[in-house]
């Protein structure tokens, strides 16, 4: 296993490099100027300086080298002095913003609490709910029950979150006025009270959000206890006189968490990239809203470094559930 | 001898699965997987089933250690009947009566170890301390003849013949009675059908254990059964003493079952009348009029058209369903001698 890990670690490496040269190169061919935002009476010539300022006026492939030396050295020593108090990074170029002009890894590092909370919370959310449902709508398959969350899945499936969330926020805040619309990130959480305000700002973003992740979470659960429940191993459970409870939740569940635990492990880079449209509707400013607006801006090492990071998320989160396989199911062995 | 001890006792056992159909799946009809059938297993025996594929030998063996529902007739084991009895009490029962898998693969858990699935029912059904239960896992492995040291190894590391002993080893953990093994060496090559079957034997000598043996293997089945059931379609067609019914086959079927067995002997085999039965085996959901035999029956009188023969004794011992064998129908051309 740990050889298999350390081969998937290396050769994750010019996977990762590849995934750069593409984003970088897309950015390049994608149209917008960086200037567009400048206003008209700025003279052209002073224009040009300020483009020369950004780094623009260097030939592609030394920006791609420059940006990669940024991300992959100077970052990580910066990393390095925050926590050692080191100064290995004094006064080296670090990825700057073009919005602005403060390091990309600041702002990031700013606004991840909030798609954490409020998107990681969904997650787990949805989650747990879907977990019993779906247990449960195999366990009895074709019941009213197993109906009713077929039919909620699709909604949840098919109901896009700019509808579901506007729908929310028309029902709970201007109807019944129960939730606040907008999510206040400014909001600290020091004691009860403030712990409840917290509760209520957060329900309405986390719900639409699992209403997502429940619909899928739940028939990848059900499709799988499905299989198991027909085994041939389970009647030998009962045979041996296992109670009912046994039966399902040791021996069936057991063997149908393993593609379940890997669709869950494979979701989890979606948190780390916010949900774009979602932080939009109930005004979260998490990594989500910072991409869209970056990417109006034209705010090139942004939007390139913000992209970076997911990929490189999603390589290693994909690892890790071929881990998890290997550690689930007996039957996987790499070596 | 004494009079044997009945060990089960079957009358009319039925287990219909329902079909449904329609816009709001009504239950439009059912197959008659196993449609009333009645035999007894004394203690010690061997009971053979067998028949082609799809007549009910499966169904009926699960039905017995009621991993079915099933729709009507009583089992009584030891004079309790299980049909009757809760989920509760049928649970305290298990530990009497075991079953052996067709699929030596899919029957086990395959994210368990092997100690695993055997203490499971022991730590279920006793209760042992953890070097009793180590010990109790040492010896049936013993008994079963699989390499102690194999313990925390995982089904999928097994060959076949060795997953099937892993079964049978799971299925003696709590000292059964009774077992039912559902045609335990069909998913194995012959040279490994041996030994399962010569392990079975010796298990049976060794503990006294009682046997319902479900084989389309006649051979087999010759080899290991004191008597043979033969079943066609959801019934038991007739039911005798192993030697009876391999020598003096009394039903039509059992007939042309046995002349399909093949001979090793070449000069036999090059003589044999092989009778060989037209058509196929009426479905399940929908079967004929009369005897279900009816359809195929080389020597098919009006009367099997009409009326379901009645499964009785035609000779001490030997039962059989069959109008031909019926006393008032001794005139009938075509009557079995």
């Amino acid at each position: 296993m740990l050889t298999f890990t350390i081969r998937r670690l290396i050769l994750s490496v010019p996977t990762l490099l590849f995934i750069a040269l593409v984003i970088f190169l897309l950015l390049e061919l994608a149209p917008g100027d960086p200037m567009a935002q400048v206003p008209m009476t700025v003279p052209p010539e002073v224009k040009e300086k300020m483009r020369l300022a950004l780094g623009l006026g260097e030939p592609g492939h030394i920006r791609f080298w420059k940006w990669l030396v940024q991300f992959f050295w100077i970052e990580p020593l910066n990393l390095f002095d925050h926590y050692f108090g080191t100064t290995f990074a004094e006064g080296k170029l670090r990825v700057i913003s073009w919005q602005t002009r403060s390091p990309v890894m600041d702002i990031v590092v700013q606004r991840l609490p909030q798609t954490l909370w409020v998107v990681g919370m969904a997650y787990i959310v949805g989650v747990l709910i879907a977990l019993p449902i779906g247990i449960y709508s195999a366990y009895r398959q074709y019941s009213l029950f197993d109906q009713a969350g077929t039919f909620v899945s699709m909604i949840g499936y098919s109901v896009p979150p700019f509808f579901s969330g506007v729908l929310l926020i028309v029902i709970f805040s201007v109807q019944l006025g129960w939730f606040p619309s907008i999510y206040d990130t400014t909001h600290v959480v020091n004691d009860w009270a403030s712990f409840k305000v917290q509760l209520r700002q957060m329900i309405m973003p986390v719900m639409v959000l699992a209403l997502q992740t429940t619909a899928q979470i739940s028939r990848y659960m059900r499709a799988s206890m499905l299989d198991n429940l027909n085994q041939d191993y389970v009647r030998t459970a009962r045979s041996k006189g296992m109670s009912e409870m046994v039966v399902v939740m040791v021996h069936v569940l057991r063997n149908s968490m393993i593609p379940v635990v890997t669709v869950i492990a494979l979701g989890v880079p979606s948190i780390f990239g916010g949900a774009i449209i979602t932080e939009q509707v109930f005004k979260v400013n998490g990594i989500g809203q910072l991409l869209i607006t970056a990417i109006q801006a034209n705010d090139l090492p942004m939007v390139q470094t913000l992209t970076f990071i997911f990929a490189i998320l999603i390589v290693v989160f994909n690892l890790i559930a071929d881990i998890l396989y290997g550690v689930l199911d007996p039957r996987i062995r790499y070596d | 001898m004494s009079v044997p001890h009945k060990l089960v006792e079957v009358r009319d056992l039925k287990m219909h699965f329902p079909i449904r159909g329609g816009l709001l799946q009504r239950v439009v009809g059912a197959v008659k997987a196993v449609d009333g059938v009645s035999f007894d297993i004394y203690q010690g025996e061997t009971l053979g089933l067998v028949g082609e594929s799809g007549c009910g030998k499966s169904t009926c063996g699960r039905a017995l250690l009621r991993l079915y529902e099933v729709t009507g007739g009583s089992i009584l084991i030891e004079g309790k009947d299980i049909a009757e009895v809760n989920a509760e009490e049928l649970r305290q029962m298990r530990p009497t009566m075991q079953m052996v898998f067709q699929d030596p693969q899919a029957s086990l858990n395959p994210r368990m170890s092997v100690a695993n699935i055997i203490a499971e029912p022991l730590d279920e059904h006793m209760k042992l301390s953890k070097s009793e239960r180590q010990a109790r896992i040492a010896e049936l492995m013993d008994q079963v003849g699989l390499n102690r040291d194999f313990a925390n190894r995982y089904p999928h590391e097994f060959s076949g013949g060795q997953r099937q002993r892993i079964g049978i080893a799971r299925a003696l953990a709590l000292n059964p009675k009774f077992i039912v093994c559902d045609e335990p060496i069909a998913a194995l090559d012959v040279s490994i059908q041996a030994q399962v079957v010569n392990l079975l034997e010796d298990l049976q000598d060794r503990l006294g254990l009682t046997y319902l043996f479900i084989s389309h293997d006649l051979s087999m089945v010759r080899h290991i059964a004191t008597r043979v059931a033969v079943m066609y379609l959801g019934k038991i067609v007739e039911l005798a003493p192993r030697a009876a019914l391999y020598s003096t086959p009394q039903h039509p079927y059992t007939q042309a079952l046995l002349s399909a067995v093949p001979d090793p002997d070449p000069a036999i085999a090059a003589n044999r009348h092989r009778q060989i039965l037209t058509g196929d085996v009426p479905s399940p959901a929908n079967p004929p009029k009369g005897c279900n035999f009816n359809t195929r029956c080389p020597k098919v009188m009006e009367i099997c058209r009409q009326k379901d023969p009645e499964f009785r004794e035609v000779s001490p011992g030997c039962f059989a369903a069959c109008h031909l064998l019926n006393d008032d129908q001794n005139n009938k051309p075509g009557r079995v001698t």
